[in-house]
């Protein structure tokens, strides 16, 4: 066993990296229309597919657009579904755990053979056939991603729910003639909400994820609006002539679902006694 | 005599299991597929749209005729109730799409790519993910355990059409050492037996690599912690103090009992496998399930697309059923206490 310090300084060194990533991220996201030395959509016709230079840093594409612009721009999109498609499913799972954890009996029976039939859903077929029907726009995958993605938020509210119930602030508030919404929300919710926020920090990722596999099926944003995953769909096709279009725009997925994941997990560890020790 | 009444009690046990497993899952794939034919039905686009709507020749009339024909005009839950009646006799239907082919011989055809393609990445990744799982959980925070948590860390993150471009790019078009495109090379039918062999071998390199990286990362985190979590067990200090050689303990005591949940990972997997499908098909073009899907998606082939929904799900449940079989035989706790682990 290596000593317990140099046990922590990796974890905090993942876990500083993943912060790192994830703020810097949010600040390209945020500050992209004054960080891109382009417009987005900005045509520059002659220098069509040019490789990375100074005038354009990560080269441009088959319509002479900066890559590097549509990259910032990208990240607002894939960060703004990301966040909405979490917020809906850990609202959803949320709610539903703390109703089936806290009333038990029937309803919670419900509940969890819901979440179990939700899980049993070949998702990613139900999610590319019901964008591909609702025709494929931000606002769409957003909502379906949430509605698919709530279950996990569920199980572990639920779970998180049943032992704080047993509690005796609960107890205290209940004879105190508190209302059952007031319990759940004032006194059960907050004290689940470290776990809940850690689930909704690996969701981002995931969300982000399934977002830019969508649109790289070209089900997902639609061009011109830049995305991560519709620019690497329009780089496939002159992967041969122009392979930086392919290289690019997924070594930011990758550094974004790493930097989400990296600080979920690390912070999820942090907060597990029986890792901690 | 004994052992006698205790096995067929044990037996029962397993079928009685068995039974009310599979009641709640037929219970399921109801549900599932009341939820899929609505939703795709109430959305809107319908079959007809390809031939009748994008076809200026074609007008009112021969729209409702198409629909009469599929019996789109009829009412949801009767289409529903025909669509069961049909399902019961193993009749998904036809495609709605031109060539109007039983939906279930499609799928036929397609199947043996994709499950034979899943299978085999699936059997890697349980090779490599496995040992490595034990030895970075035996030898936790080691450099080997370092190195390890940081490739699991990049490969969850990794999407895999990305994955699939760069090694497109590097294998495909900078060395040409491998073909990117489809199952088989243009002058496929000139090849001897063993030649067209090593062809298509050649051809699903670069999916089942994509489809092994994929899997990997999940496989071999789980199997550490689970791994963790069993040397941590008392009996593991029991069998230490017994003065039993480490890699006894490991292989005899820890390593049995840390393989149980993973069976039950196998099954939870089946649906992800199945997505993945769409998106590494698409890319490499080969000719399996996922790209049936994607056609049938983009038509609007109802049929085709509950199909492949129903097959998904039969696919989880069944991987779900069979876990719960494979732990139920291989933990003697389950074994011995027979329904109470429901």
């Amino acid at each position: 066993m290596k000593s317990a310090t140099a046990r922590f300084a990796f974890h905090n060194v993942m876990l500083f990296f993943g912060l790192a990533v994830v703020l810097l991220m949010s600040l390209a996201a945020v500050f992209a229309p004054v960080l891109a030395p382009y417009p987005p959509s900005a045509l520059h016709l002659d220098h069509i597919l040019e490789p990375p230079s100074s005038r354009f840093w990560l080269g441009t594409d088959r319509l002479g657009r900066d890559v590097f612009s549509r990259m910032l721009f990208g990240g607002r999109v894939s960060l703004w579904v990301g966040f909405v498609a979490v917020g809906i499913s850990v609202s959803i799972g949320t709610v539903l755990g703390l109703i089936s954890g806290y009333f038990r009996s029937w309803v919670d029976e419900v509940i969890m053979r819901a979440v179990d039939i939700m899980l049993c859903f070949p998702s990613f077929f139900l999610i590319l056939a019901v964008i591909a029907f609702l025709e494929p726009n931000m606002t769409n995958i957003m909502i379906v991603i949430g509605l698919t993605s709530w279950m996990g938020v569920a199980r572990l509210v639920r779970a998180e729910a049943l032992s704080l119930r047993e509690r005796e602030f609960v107890a205290a508030a209940k004879l105190a003639g508190l209302p059952s919404w007031r319990i759940l929300f004032r006194h059960i919710l907050p004290n689940a909400l470290a776990p809940v926020l850690i689930t909704a920090t690996l969701g981002i990722a995931g969300a982000i994820l399934v977002e830019s596999s969508l649109s790289f099926l070209g089900l997902g944003v639609q061009p011109p609006t830049a995305s991560w995953g519709n620019m690497l769909m329009e780089g496939k096709s002159v992967i041969g002539i122009a392979p930086w279009l392919s290289v690019y725009p997924g070594m930011a997925i990758l550094l974004t679902v790493l930097g989400y994941n990296l600080l979920g997990e690390n912070l999820r560890d942090m907060l597990d006694p029986r890792i901690k020790q | 005599m004994r052992n006698k009444v205790f096995f067929r009690g044990r037996f029962l046990n397993i079928v009685l299991r068995i039974l009310k497993k599979t009641l709640w899952m037929t219970l399921v794939l109801m549900g599932i597929t009341v939820i899929s034919f609505f939703v795709i039905h109430l959305a809107p686009g319908s079959p007809t749209d390809t031939e009748t709507t994008l076809n200026p020749l074609a007008g009112e009339a021969a729209r409702r005729q198409l629909e009469a024909l599929y019996g789109l005009d009829r009412p949801l839950h009767a289409q529903y109730l025909d669509w069961v009646v049909r399902l019961l006799h193993f009749d998904f239907g036809n495609s709605m799409s031109a060539d109007a082919r039983p939906v279930l011989t499609k799928i036929a055809e397609r199947l043996p790519l994709t499950v034979g393609v899943n299978l085999l990445s699936l059997a890697l990744v349980l090779v490599i993910a496995i040992p490595l799982g034990i030895v970075t959980a035996c030898r936790q925070n080691s450099l080997l355990d370092r190195a390890t948590t940081v490739f699991v860390f990049l490969g969850f993150a990794m999407p895999s059409f990305w994955l699939a471009l760069l090694l497109m790019l590097f294998c495909g078009i900078e060395h040409q050492w491998l073909p990117v495109s489809g199952l088989t090379s243009l002058n496929f039918s000139e090849l001897g037996f063993w030649e067209q062999c090593a062809d298509v071998a050649q051809h699903l390199i670069l999916p089942v690599i994509i489809y092994t990286v994929g899997g990997l990362a999940g496989m071999s985190r789980y199997m550490r912690a689970c791994m963790l979590e069993v040397l941590h067990q008392d009996y593991i200090l029991t069998a230490k103090a017994k003065g039993l050689p480490r890699h006894v303990v490991i292989v005899r005591h820890a390593v049995r009992n840390a393989l149980l949940p993973v069976i039950t990972l196998l099954g939870l997997s089946i649906p992800g496998l199945i997505g993945g499908s769409v998106i590494i098909e698409s890319i490499f073009a080969l000719p399996g399930l996922g790209q049936l899907f994607y056609a049938a998606v983009m038509a609007r082939d109802y049929t085709m697309i509950m199909g492949n929904l129903v097959l998904g799900a039969v696919l989880t449940l069944a991987g779900n059923l069979l876990a719960d079989i494979c732990y139920g035989l291989a933990d003697p706790r389950i074994r011995s206490f027979g329904g109470e682990c429901e």
